[in-house]
């Protein structure tokens, strides 16, 4: 499986050549650079490194400078390990957005929006209590009972409860690629990413 | 945001489409495709509105089908649309007439503007 590293631009919507009005994601996607291949013999797997984003020097480690150093590039923010390459790029080039082509399907892995600390019915979908009368009071989105009382006596493993929301690493399988601009690197896919504009995002094939 | 232009710039085909805004009258010329068949259907009204910028500019068409009030939303830069012609300029005094809705007969007419 191929991939790439790209950052989420924002969103608009196009036409497409059928006249129906897609909306789609812009994605900058690369250039990513190949800053190390590991295969079998040395590191024990077969993988592909790539790096993407720009970063200062001096706020990059002195381990990290002379990786970077090696594939003969600037320091870069964001470093991701890529397995099973159908084949595997050389140490230190670069890889484009025009790895994928128009009508390709890829799985896009981002960072969720962080939505804080949020109850059961929008972190699981809990209907609530439904009454907003007949003596219910303060209690329209409580989460209901817990459980059964003298059996077992306490709250079983992984009930759902309120809790912090968002911030997962989430990934969107199948989304089609409208376009792809090779010289901007610039990749358009159908539909909604995960994340914040401006947020590394990974694309797969 | 400038990525955004430039993604959006490479679909956005000018095309010479007429200036009309609302109270005009206007003909839309719209590409229906049946099965393997093209035809062109042809659709008459007064512009209520215009709203949009881009690519995602819509315009209203209201008209008066066997006495029943029919709207239609058209995207403005839909490669469906082949053309559309101006029949008769309106004076209206406001951007969205949608005063429209609720009157009908003599009480729906709009002032054509003089040459």
């Amino acid at each position: 499986m191929s991939g790439i590293i790209g950052k989420k631009i924002g969103m608009t919507s196009v036409f497409a050549a059928d006249g129906k009005f897609l909306p789609c994601t812009v994605i900058q996607a690369g250039p990513c650079i190949v800053t190390q291949v590991k295969t079998k013999e040395t590191d024990g797997y077969d993988a592909v490194q790539l790096s993407f984003g720009e970063k200062k020097e001096k706020s990059t480690p002195g381990a990290m400078k002379g990786h970077f150093k090696k594939a003969n590039t600037t320091p870069k923010r964001k470093v991701v390990e890529f397995k099973h390459f159908p084949e595997a790029p050389a140490f230190g080039s670069e890889i484009k957005a025009d790895l994928f082509v128009e009508g390709d399907f890829v799985d896009v892995i981002g960072t969720s929006k962080g939505k804080g600390f949020q109850g059961v019915v929008k972190r699981h979908g809990f209907s609530g209590v439904g009454w907003a009368t007949h003596g219910q009071h303060d209690r329209q989105r409580a989460p209901g009972s817990l459980g059964a009382s003298s059996f077992p006596s306490r709250v079983l493993k992984g009930m759902r409860m309120g809790g912090h929301m968002g911030v997962d690493r989430k990934k969107l399988q199948n989304l089609q690629v409208v376009k792809v601009m090779a010289e901007q690197n610039l990749i358009l896919v159908k539909g909604s990413i995960p994340g914040h504009n401006g947020s590394f995002v990974i694309l797969e094939k | 945001m400038d990525l955004i232009k430039l993604a959006e710039q490479t679909y956005v085909e000018k095309k010479d489409l007429p200036s009309f805004k609302a109270g005009d009258t206007v003909t839309v010329y719209y590409k229906i495709i049946e099965g393997t068949k093209e035809r062109i259907q042809q659709y008459q009204g007064v512009v209520l509105q215009r709203r949009g910028v881009g690519a995602s500019q819509t315009f209203t068409v209201r008209k008066i089908s066997n006495g029943v009030g029919v709207e239609r939303i058209f995207p403005l830069m839909s490669p469906k649309i082949e053309k559309i012609v101006v029949d008769k300029i309106g004076v209206v005094r406001r951007a969205r007439i949608f005063y429209l809705r609720g009157i009908f007969g003599k009480k729906a007419r709009i002032e054509e503007k003089k040459a």
